[in-house]
């Protein structure tokens, strides 16, 4: 039996006490929140909390049969996919270039790292400064190449922005893995192909791109969750949510109605919503992904 | 354990000497969002009034933005470890005045200090704001403002307008915004902060038409808008057609638009004589001027409303608290503090004293922009359309409001559009805030 060589406590209360920080943490900053989620998202409450009122699900029909619920639904889609798509797709041409650098490779990896360690309200910012049309350096000189750059009132322009903003902060990111990812293709497979007699894009869309493949998946999954989650303080930053509803992502409508606007009962429902959406990414990360990838 | 046990008393030591320094001194804690200039502002005037007196000692803790510290408060509230005082932006307003039972009324407090409060000592436009419909006043007016025209002298002289003459009307406005354009003295004419306040709700009370039913939600809290009756219609489509080619440019939602007229990229500009520092600070040749009316609507100008921030006290705390707050409200009302106030900080005076304290000084011959808001809201006594806009989520209406605007801008929709659909969205909105 595998009991036989698990390590086993004598005493019965060790265990349970060794785990109880973990236990703590846990239940504080997720299971006594997320309950609470729960509870205010059946309830109808003024912001004071001076009048409460037990609604059942009526938010959560509210909130599913409002048509801004569904647009930031698809905002949210459009904003994940070209966020992943284009984080993923220029990080593995980084890769895949540094990965051929032979002199000063470190110095390149290095540099190409930085931008990870940027908080997401700080590249939201750097990114406005830029691109701002009122005061961006570089929107006044698309603006004078006669280019009619307007973030502001163009929803498409203002999601471009943050789409970059948001894919150039996960880039590094993504980059670090498939330079892992890439280290830890066979070279042999490689210089068989190139005795056979295979290009370089062959080379790379037939042994390395499908070598490549868990770590691509797994990557897939950070990434949704980066562009459904982590991405509030770059829209915060730079549109606002804005122009009209369209940058407004689901997170950023959990903390518009419920911050801004005050209604906690719409804003709880929501947030249950998007808890079961992570709940529901996790469990695919965890039956697809953990088992196929391969950390380098 | 002798060294535990000094330890312990000394602790005890240090708990009872600071217990019975409380007994003598009894604290007010002020929430605030000021930030820069205004927070030392803030830190000076609660030093000046604790070393004042010895009964009660001001805290001020500053708590983020003005959003953020409405959230605190409410937290807090909820929380039961509500501040005494608490600094609510204007939008706040009517959030805090729907909080019946959370928040006790300024007037009430004044009253209790000792002294009698009296409302006509106070700017009679500024104190309707922060008032009940029965008159009583609910918080006290802290850093007041209201919208005014900004012009850039250089680029006037350069188009060929009289520099010395701003635009009165809107019509005015768009033709000199049109010559700056078309003379290519600047590469936009007009632009303009927060087309919320400044466009529909000042817009509303400077010429005398209703925002929204119930005296624009001052009366009662079930409020219609009426921000698509036709005038309103005509100012948003002049603008929308302004904007396609450049002569109007939108800065953005709140006051983004500021970077806009000094860098002397846009020539005139409406914006909260609040705004008047950086316009300064900027170095530029500017101009100010009251805030443009419509001429076609009667019995404009009548009087423009004040923005910025109010104090507002929780209920539920002790007699000793209150006695502590109304001291300092009153410390606040004293002409020398709210005169050096205004003239430092550019908020307007709350009393009617600072004002012509700062008058006979001569301040405003050097001064005249300071004096301009307070002539706007002094003008007229206040009509049911011009003491103010008070809805209780009156940031989630102006959301509403700047969501379609932006789609009318961006030319998705014409200004009639954009008008009826704020309006059926705010109504629902306001409904499901109100519980119905």
């Amino acid at each position: 039996m595998a009991s036989s060589t698990r390590v086993t406590f004598p005493n019965k209360l060790l265990p349970y006490l060794l785990l109880a920080p973990q236990l703590a943490i846990t239940a504080i900053f997720f299971y006594w929140p997320a309950s609470q989620a729960i509870y205010q998202s059946v309830l109808r409450e003024d912001p004071f909390g001076l009048s409460t009122q037990f609604v059942g699900l009526d938010n959560f029909r509210r909130v599913i049969s409002d048509p801004n619920y569904v647009n930031s639904l698809q905002v949210t889609v459009i904003f994940s996919v070209a966020t992943a798509l284009i984080a993923m797709a220029l990080a593995l041409l980084l890769a895949v270039m540094a990965d051929k650098v032979i002199r000063g490779k470190g110095i390149y990896r290095t540099l190409l790292i930085w931008p990870y360690a940027v908080a997401p309200a700080i590249a939201g910012m750097l990114w406005l400064f830029l691109f701002n049309p009122s005061m961006g350096t570089l929107a006044y000189l698309v603006r004078s190449a006669g280019y009619n750059w307007d973030p502001l009132l163009n929803g498409d322009q203002a999601m471009v922005l943050v789409v970059s903003a948001a894919a150039w902060k996960q880039i590094s990111y993504n980059f670090l893995f498939f330079v892992a990812g890439l280290q830890s293709i066979p070279k042999s497979l490689i210089e068989a192909a190139a005795i056979d007699g295979a290009g370089e894009t062959k080379r790379f869309w037939t042994i390395i791109f499908p070598l490549l493949a868990p770590t691509t998946f797994f990557l897939l999954v950070v990434n949704t969750v980066y562009a459904f989650f982590d991405t509030f303080g770059i829209i915060h930053a730079v549109t606002g949510g804005g122009p009209g509803k369209a940058t407004e992502t689901l997170v950023y409508k959990v903390y518009n109605d419920g911050f801004v606007n005050l209604i906690l009962g719409d804003s709880a429902a929501q947030s249950v919503i998007l808890m079961i959406i992570v709940i529901g990414l996790t469990a695919i990360q965890f039956r697809y992904v953990e088992r196929k990838v391969h950390y380098g | 354990m002798t060294y535990r046990g000094t330890r312990l008393s000394l602790a005890l030591g240090i708990m009872l000497a600071s217990s019975t320094s409380s007994f003598a001194l009894t604290e007010i804690s002020w929430w605030h969002a000021m930030t820069g200039a205004n927070n030392e502002v803030v830190e000076t005037l609660s030093k000046e009034f604790n070393e004042s007196q010895s009964d009660y000692k001001v805290v001020p803790v500053f708590k983020g933005t003005y959003p953020e510290t409405l959230n605190a408060g409410i937290a807090a509230f909820r929380a039961k470890q509500a501040p005494d005082i608490m600094q609510v932006f204007d939008a706040g307003t009517g959030v805090m005045m729907g909080a019946q039972g959370a928040i006790k009324p300024v007037a009430d407090i004044l009253s209790m200090g000792g002294t009698k409060f009296d409302k006509s000592l106070y700017l009679p436009g500024i104190v309707s704001y922060y008032s009940k419909p029965d008159g009583t006043m609910l918080s006290f007016p802290y850093n007041s403002s209201s919208p005014i025209l900004y012009y850039n002298k250089d680029i006037f002289k350069k188009a060929g307008l009289d520099e010395n003459n701003p635009p009165k009307t809107w019509p005015e406005v768009w033709e000199a915004a049109k010559k700056i354009k078309t003379s290519g003295a600047a590469n936009c004419g007009f632009t303009s902060t927060w087309l919320t306040w400044i466009h529909t709700e000042n817009f509303a009370a400077w010429n005398d038409l209703s925002f929204g039913s119930n005296e624009n939600g001052i009366a009662g809290t079930d409020v219609e808008l009426k921000i698509n009756s036709p005038i309103f219609v005509k100012h948003f489509q002049e603008l929308a057609d302004l904007a396609k080619d450049g002569t109007f440019r939108y800065g953005g939602r709140t006051s983004e638009a500021k970077q806009l007229f000094i860098s002397g990229e846009c020539g005139i500009f409406t914006e909260s004589s609040g705004g008047l520092g950086d316009v300064i600070k900027s170095g530029m040749n500017y101009g100010t001027g009251q805030l443009p009316y419509e001429p076609e609507a009667k019995g404009a100008p009548q009087n423009t409303i004040p923005g910025g921030a109010s104090l507002w006290v929780f209920a539920g705390k002790s007699d000793e608290q209150y006695k502590g707050v109304a001291a300092f409200f009153n410390f606040l009302s004293k002409t020398e503090i709210q005169a050096r106030l205004h003239q430092v900080s550019g908020y307007l005076p709350v009393t009617l004293a600072a004002y012509e304290e700062t008058k006979k000084s001569g301040f405003y011959d050097k001064n005249p922009a300071r004096e301009i808001p307070i002539k706007q809201m002094m003008g007229k006594a206040p009509t049911e359309n011009s003491k103010g806009v008070r809805l209780v989520n009156l940031p989630q209406v102006r959301d509403i409001e700047n969501e379609e605007y932006e789609n009318m801008l961006a030319g998705k929709q014409t200004a009639q559009q954009a008008l009826d659909n704020a309006v059926k969205r705010g109504n629902a909105a306001i409904k499901q805030a109100i519980g119905q």
